[in-house]
């Protein structure tokens, strides 16, 4: 539905989004996952066709961003970042503008507003001043008025931002259920929203893709092995050492250690196929540091996240 | 077409919305009633030429603040994003832009047409001059928003707008008007003041229709929204 290839922004000396290529299959619900300014919303919008590429390419519904502009836009449905609206219209009164600015017909328009009114929790508010409601209203306006004209492809930058945790699990809700009808990519640095929704995560930064597949795929993937984390109290470095020796540990990594017999945080990343539990806690006693904890844990897309993007980070400078 | 009527029926319906709109509409009104009053005397012809000639001159600071927030708004606030990412394109929405200003500079003259009554009822005013001299102000007005458009477009200021559009129609029309005042001008200095606005328009407050006048006015207004539609592409190319 979505076909991205080589796409590239550069703006001035900087280059904000740099040769990416992706596709999203109809009914898709695609999560696009990045730090601030990894070049997120910039490819959104070279995708809307408010930005054009500077080089590269990219079709929706197989019609291309650049020369097929005006079509590729009525098919779509976009909610920017920080939801842009004009605060002195009420709330019908928008999506009715909007509604006219789609060519709809009076009946169409009537049906529809109902429609993502009733679908984005609008109609209490239906007469309101937009500049008098809350974030999380106006969230919901801009929501309804990309879902407005039943759009084939949704793209919605941060959907959730600035709302409070009951909206989130709404809106999350009410995306989860767009997905199937609609195909949707969605920008988010929010990581339980991508576990939440998405079938399929596209992680980019500095520009570039540096990982993509289904957030389980992401979490089993090598890199993402799971970690013990131990806490004692004993000389640090002499405790780094003891564990480094123990069989089945392929790294030590002290996370809080001060001066000498004070709590130690260790992290012990476990070679593959070991459990490394038993023989570390043996360890540690023999040595006779009091021990206090030892856990499994299993990793998380926010690692994930936070070693890829590190990772990038590192490779750049 | 269609959708910059949408678009200039909403900037039409988002004036009213805003206080400076009819703050600069009083102020208009107040204004045009004084003049009026000034010409509506015993003895005085029956006629509306001081209160069109002095019209000019209001509009050069009541048409900057009025089209101020046109583009600049949606820059500052983000909603060209909205805009332009709905199937619209550039010249659609300075079209529309402009022909809501229009409307509503429109609005803004329907009053005066008391004078126009009120001339009829106590004397025998001539139509002709009325005629021209509102087709000469709405002439004016929509060179003016078009500038007053052009200038919003490259900036998230409205009062850098304002200022720069007060700045250009100061140019366009007081400057050139006051040198004229100047009896030692050199000719070529006289032909270059002539084509200001104001020299332009008293033909039409005098009843004269130019042919070359009107199309000054038009082409100018077009040349004007030509390079807004390029200013608002011009985002395509940085």
């Amino acid at each position: 539905m979505i076909s991205v290839s080589q796409l590239t922004k550069v703006y001035g000396q900087t280059l904000a989004v740099d040769h990416i290529s992706f596709e999203v299959a109809q009914g898709q619900i695609v999560g696009f996952l990045g730090p601030n300014g990894a070049g997120k919303s910039t490819t959104l919008r070279m995708l809307t066709c408010y930005l054009p590429p500077t080089s590269g390419g990219a079709s929706v519904d197989g019609l291309d961003i650049f020369h097929q502009s005006e079509q590729v836009r009525s098919i779509l449905g976009y909610l920017p970042e920080n939801v842009p609206l004009y605060t002195e219209m009420k709330v019908h009164e928008y999506l009715d503008f909007r509604g006219r600015l789609r060519r709809m017909d009076r009946s169409t328009r009537r049906r529809r507003m109902g429609y993502v009114m009733d679908r984005c929790w609008l109609k209490s508010v239906e007469h309101k001043t937009i500049g008098h409601l809350s974030k999380g209203y106006r969230q919901r306006v801009g929501l309804a008025d990309a879902l407005l004209h039943d759009p084939k492809v949704l793209i919605l930058d941060e959907p959730t931002v600035g709302l409070d945790p009951t909206q989130i699990r709404e809106t999350r809700k009410l995306i989860a259920d767009l997905g199937g009808d609609h195909t949707l990519l969605l920008s988010t640095h929010i990581l339980p929203e991508v576990e939440a929704v998405c079938g399929r995560v596209i992680v980019i930064s500095g520009g570039k893709i540096v990982a993509q597949g289904s957030p389980d795929e992401l979490r089993n993937s090598r890199k993402m092995s799971a970690r013990v984390l131990v806490e004692c109290r004993g000389p640090a470095r002499e405790v780094e050492q003891a564990l480094a020796r123990v069989s089945g540990v392929g790294g030590v990594e002290l996370l809080d250690g001060q001066s000498d017999h004070s709590m130690v945080t260790a992290a012990l990343r476990p070679k593959e196929g070991y459990d490394i539990r038993e023989e570390v806690a043996r360890t540690i006693i023999q040595h006779g540091w009091p021990l206090r904890e030892i856990r499994l844990e299993h990793a998380t897309l926010e690692e994930f996240f936070v070693q890829g993007t590190a990772n990038q980070a590192m490779g750049r400078a | 077409m269609s959708r910059s009527i949408v678009i200039a029926r909403r900037e039409l319906s988002s004036y009213f919305y805003s206080p400076i709109a009819y703050v600069a509409m009083a102020l208009f009104l107040l204004v045009a009633g004084f003049l009026f009053w000034r010409d509506f005397q015993p003895g005085k012809p029956v006629a509306m030429r001081t209160i069109f000639d002095w019209m000019v001159w209001l509009l050069v600071f009541i048409v900057p603040v009025l089209c101020m927030g046109l583009l600049a708004q949606e820059w500052a606030t983000g909603t060209i994003e909205t805009l332009m990412t709905a199937p619209v394109g550039e010249t659609e929405v300075v079209l529309g832009k402009f022909l809501g200003s229009l409307g509503f500079f429109v609005v803004l003259l329907i009053p005066t047409l008391v004078y126009v009554g009120m001339l009829a009822l106590y004397g025998r005013p001539d139509y002709g001059p009325i005629f021209s001299g509102y087709l000469g102000v709405v002439l004016v007005g929509g060179l003016f928003i078009a500038i007053g458009l052009f200038c919003s477009s490259w900036t998230k200021s409205q009062v850098v707008a304002a200022v720069a559009a007060a700045a250009i129609l100061f140019t366009l029309t007081i400057a050139p008007w006051w040198a004229g005042q100047q009896t030692a001008l050199p000719t070529f200095w006289r032909n270059v003041v002539d084509q200001g606005v104001f020299t332009r328009y008293t033909d039409f407050s005098k009843g004269v229709l130019d042919l070359g006048n009107i199309l000054f006015f038009l082409v100018a207004t077009g040349v004007f929204l030509f390079v807004t539609i390029k200013v608002l592409e011009s985002r395509r190319w940085k």
